[in-house]
């Protein structure tokens, strides 16, 4: 059971990390914000100033 | 398990391995079951895993786990991160893998299942996966640096130069290849058509969803957004058989490709949060789902393959393209067995999210092993087709002829039985008017993955809803890929430009941004049109250029791993990666010089613009002979360059193993990892 609840957290966790709400939760802790409307853009700025990770074909 | 139960057992495995390979390379005359493939892959998977791999860490890499990675040293909770070895390998997986593993294969089953299986298993074990490997660990040595930066350091400004123009050119090629598979997929199909529309109010939906009412619930929206998209798929059937609909959503190839270049333009000059990302989540949502649900039904199902092992087309005759086995099959199919983007993606995001050097093995080497699979189910869906049917989907009309009577007969004395009526009851099972010539791989998909689900779920009443699933499961993340890889063309573009003049380089101008949108979605769009207007129907040459290109960045790749392996006096096991980089240079350069060329006009570019020139010039034919001199021209120069990448390579080599030239290891310094002092 616990085997099972293990690979259920880190299912979760690498789809939080794909997902980028991962990202979105470090944003917050880097940037002393609670989640907002305003803090979500302030995350969206951010990322679009650096080049988009490339996806495969 | 003790170490005589681990050597049965892997003799067991390597036993069986061989006994399903001997199945599936021998067996003629009579279908196979799909399960003979499956097996055969697991087996070669695994042994590939645990001895090449193994091999390749402790021999050429000497992977060290004391060794702090960049994720750890450079910590900064944005781009540098320590994570989790099964989430950075599922990030990696979701990254490298796309349409090119379905769709080459699907092209590629034309000289039948045999081929391509061979490549995808022995390509992907002794060259994809060690690629993607090596690289990842390399740049992992430096800083997370890109494999422009390390081919510019390793093997020269011109190797950085050739790794950057390859990578542009690769994107262009590959945004109108895959925008040509879209437009085939969609044209005339008002329900197809009706479905991807509605993904774009979905996913802005699904962006103000997030920005305004819960910021960052991303799962949570992207779950919303596929029960959206379901409903899109079931309104889809509505709209086909309502007049006034069918009519709007009824679109020829050319208004599909116009509409398409204009929605790529918007996107990728749009802010992100509302476009781009939700459908990039919601077309990442349906990737990963669709690829475990293909995977558990072949399993279940355990389909019968109908597509012989080998067919008549081995001999270069085939219609879906052009070319004989060698080298034509290992160009097709790219990212099942070696793609040179994975390389980007190795040295790009994953390399700073590793936690120890020793986890690079699963995550490099493990990753395209699963890539690999997904070629696999490719290779079944397409082998579940009766061939009569595959050819008749995945054959253009100047081809096999105009009407479904022509098409039949042609096909038929080929040896592959089909009737119109087959056809007609095909297209009416799935909700189509029709299948012939839709040509570019993803409707031969689509089929083959609805008949393998509708023998489980819901039958045949339920297969045009299937097909029309996964007609939108690759449409949806072939968009997102043209929108992605318009951005990633622009920054890239915009990064060159700044160096001639400053503001053309600062992303967030909007001149700059509208012009480098508008000049990459030209260059690529200028390729669309070509291949929608190819009397050939365009996969015949622009996926052939897709391949070579992308191959040929697989050389750079292996080029700049082969100098390093030389530079860290690792000479005697540098074949790991110089068999691989000699092979694709046969492959690539055979190809190139075949599509230049080969007097045959179905192959050779300048001959087929030579063919035209023959009769009355029109405008179709002046523009025939200019496109076709114009990848002529592409093909030389990226084939020109990377030959100078080899030549300047191979001269280094030397330099170094005669001692003529001193060594220069450009790693990060040795820095003990905290992370094994704090688990003791």
């Amino acid at each position: 059971m616990n085997h099972i609840a293990h690979a259920a957290r880190i299912l979760l966790a690498t789809l939080r990390e794909i997902f980028d709400e991962a990202a979105y939760t470090r944003f917050l802790g880097r940037s002393h914000m609670p989640s907002s409307p305003e803090a979500y853009a302030a995350f969206w700025r951010e990322r679009e100033e650096t080049p988009a990770p490339p996806k495969c074909c | 398990m003790n170490k005589t139960l681990r050597v049965l057992l892997w003799i067991a495995v390597a036993t069986l391995g061989a006994a399903a390979v001997g199945v599936v390379a021998l067996r003629r005359g009579e279908p196979i079951n799909a399960l003979w493939l499956v097996i055969a892959a697991t087996c070669c998977y695994a042994l590939g895993y645990r001895f090449y791999s193994k091999f390749i860490s402790a021999r050429i890499l000497a992977l060290d786990a004391l060794r702090a990675t960049p994720a750890e040293r450079l910590e900064n909770g944005r781009d540098f991160l320590v994570t989790n070895k099964w989430v950075v390998f599922g990030h990696h997986f979701a990254a490298i893998a796309g349409p090119g593993p379905l769709v080459g294969p699907v092209l590629a089953a034309q000289f039948g299942y045999l081929p391509g299986t061979l490549w995808v298993l022995a390509g992907a074990v002794f060259a994809g996966c060690v690629q993607d490997f090596v690289i990842l660990l390399f740049s992992i040595r430096r800083d997370g640096k890109s494999l422009t930066e390390m081919a510019k350091e390793e093997t020269g400004p011109l190797g950085g130069f050739v790794a950057y123009s390859a990578v542009i050119a690769i994107l262009i090629i590959l945004l109108a290849v895959v925008a040509l598979v879209v437009v085939n997929a969609l044209k005339d199909s008002p329900w197809g058509t009706f479905t991807i529309s509605m993904t774009i109010p979905i996913a802005l939906l699904m962006g103000l969803y997030l920005r305004r009412i819960r910021p960052g619930k991303v799962l949570e929206v992207s779950v919303i957004g596929f029960l959206l998209v379901l409903a899109a798929i079931w309104g889809g059937q509505w709209a086909s058989q309502n007049p006034a609909l069918a009519r709007v959503f009824t679109l020829t190839a050319p208004s599909l490709a116009i509409l398409i270049i204009i929605y790529a333009f918007a996107a990728s000059a749009m802010p992100v949060w509302l476009l781009l990302a939700p459908r990039d989540y919601l077309s990442t949502f349906v990737k990963l789902g669709t690829i475990s649900l293909l995977a558990i039904g072949i399993v279940v199902m355990h389909p019968t393959l109908h597509m012989p092992a080998l067919t008549r087309f081995t001999d270069g005759t085939g219609p879906v393209f052009a070319g004989k086995i060698f080298p034509f099959a290992f160009i097709t199919i790219a990212c099942g067995a070696i793609s040179g983007f994975h390389s980007l993606i190795s040295s790009g995001t994953t390399p700073k999210l590793i936690a120890r050097e020793t986890e690079t093995r699963m995550v490099g080497y493990g990753a395209m092993m699963a890539e690999s699979a997904v070629a696999v189910m490719a290779i079944i869906a397409a082998g579940v087709l009766q061939p009569g049917l595959y050819f008749a989907i995945n054959s253009p009309a100047g081809i096999v002829g105009q009407t479904a009577a022509a098409a039949t007969s042609t096909i038929s004395n080929w040896g592959f039985p089909v009737t119109a009526a087959d056809m007609q009851a095909l297209a009416h099972a799935v909700g189509e008017q029709t299948l012939f010539n839709r040509t570019g791989g993803a409707p031969a998909f689509a089929v083959g993955m609805a008949h393998i689900f509708s023998q489980s779920l819901g039958g045949q009443t339920v297969m045009a809803l299937w097909y029309h699933f996964a007609v939108m499961f690759e449409a949806l993340f072939i968009l997102t890929i043209l929108d992605a890889g318009t951005r990633v063309a622009r920054f890239m573009i915009q990064d060159a430009l700044g160096h001639i003049y400053k503001p053309l380089g600062r992303t967030s101008w909007y001149p700059s941004i509208l012009a480098t949108s508008a000049l990459i979605v030209a260059a690529w769009g200028c390729f669309l049109w070509q291949g929608i207007k190819d009397p050939l129907g365009g996969i015949n040459s622009l996926w052939p250029l897709f391949g070579i290109a992308n191959q040929l960045l697989a050389t750079v790749a292996l080029c700049v791993a082969t100098t390093i392996i030389i530079k860290l006096h690792r000479t005697k096991y540098a074949a790991v990666t110089l068999a691989p980089l000699s092979w694709l240079v046969a492959v690539t350069f055979t190809a190139a010089w075949q599509k230049v060329f080969d007097p045959s006009p179905r192959i050779g570019f300048l001959a087929q613009a030579r063919a035209p020139a023959a009769g009355p010039m029109t405008v179709a034919t002046s523009r025939l002979i200019f496109n076709n001199r114009l990848d002529a021209a592409v093909t030389a120069i990226l084939v020109v360059m990377v030959g100078l990448v080899l030549v300047e390579s191979a001269r280094q080599w030397i330099s170094i193993i005669t001692g003529r030239q001193a060594v220069q290891v450009r790693e990060a310094p040795f820095v003990l990892t905290r992370l094994a002092e704090e688990q003791g």
